[in-house]
């Protein structure tokens, strides 16, 4: 064997060991993106819920809802949405950063609180983490999306027309889908300047689409149904938490 | 590489195959849990956000 041959063979043994290990790590990534983010999420997601039980724990329902304010990186309401599951609930952390969104859905930092008059917009993962909205493509004009608070229930409906499942009946649409860069889904009135005054009380859930892909956000808009629900009045939550 | 680290390994075929395993735990286990943690908020594929 000459020595010309062996460092021929050595080289090609380096390159193919190479690619091997290059193919594991990103093998590995896959797996960790899908499953590990998801015992992670799932995990800071419990604690958030515990925590935010705690603290209500005990609190006497008031009259009349008490003005939130939220502290960024800690729970602050509930999300329910029965169209994905029968008793889906998820805390909903102050802020959308990255930190926030490994706990839960995040609360796009000054836009509307619950209840209120303008836009309450949260974000969440679509794919890992928990996939807390892997499935809001499926929600219908119509469905509920209820805020829990420490001391009060918000019934929002997704836009459209429930009869025909068209999102596009009215100046918000009940779901689009927008380029990364479009901040207008969470102006005060969705679409509209984002000094524009608000026009109503919505609520904006955006998430990635399409699936593992981060090329474009699917947009879900609702609107407040009615008033707040008391917690005095209702302490397992309003009718709609049924539905679905 | 693999070759070098199989000659450094003790003992017989079996507690090296079964060293080598554990190499490949303990490398895998720093990767899911220590690097790609940090290194993954580099990488555009976890954005929810419209910014």
């Amino acid at each position: 064997m000459s020595r010309a041959g062996d460092l021929v063979r050595t080289g090609l043994r380096g390159i193919g060991q190479l690619l091997l290990t290059v193919g594991f790590v990103m093998l590995l990534f896959v797996v960790y993106e899908l499953y590990v983010t998801d015992i992670l999420a799932g995990q800071a997601q419990d604690e958030l819920q515990d925590e935010l039980r705690d603290e209500w724990d005990g609190a006497v329902p008031g009259a009349a809802p008490a003005p939130i304010t939220p502290v960024e990186g800690e729970p602050f309401a509930f999300l329910h949405i029965p169209g994905l599951g029968a008793g889906w609930e998820r805390a909903i952390v102050e802020g959308t950063g990255q930190d926030e969104l490994a706990q839960g859905p995040g609360h796009y930092i000054g836009t509307a609180l619950p209840g209120q008059q303008g836009n309450f917009a949260v974000a969440g993962h679509r794919v890992g983490r928990g996939s807390p909205f892997l499935e809001i493509d499926e929600l219908q004009p119509g469905d509920p999306v209820v805020v829990e608070t420490a001391d009060a229930w918000y019934v929002y409906r997704v836009l459209g027309d429930p009869a025909t499942g068209d999102f596009g009946t009215g100046p918000v649409p009940g779901q689009q889908i927008v380029d990364p860069t479009n901040v207008s889904v969470i102006s005060p009135t969705p679409l509209a300047p984002a000094e524009a005054p608000p026009t109503g009380a919505y609520l904006t859930l955006t998430t990635c689409h399409p699936e593992y892909s981060a090329r474009q956000r699917l947009i879900v808009h609702a609107v407040l149904e009615g008033g707040p629900v008391l917690r005095a009045d209702a302490p397992d939550g309003p009718p709609a938490l049924q539905e679905g | 590489m693999y070759s070098w680290i199989w000659r450094h390994l003790p003992g017989g075929t079996g507690s090296k195959a079964f060293l080598a395993l554990l190499l490949v735990l303990a490398v895998s286990a720093l990767l899911l849990f220590v690097v790609f943690p940090r290194v993954e908020h580099l990488l555009p594929f976890t954005d929810v956000t419209v910014d």
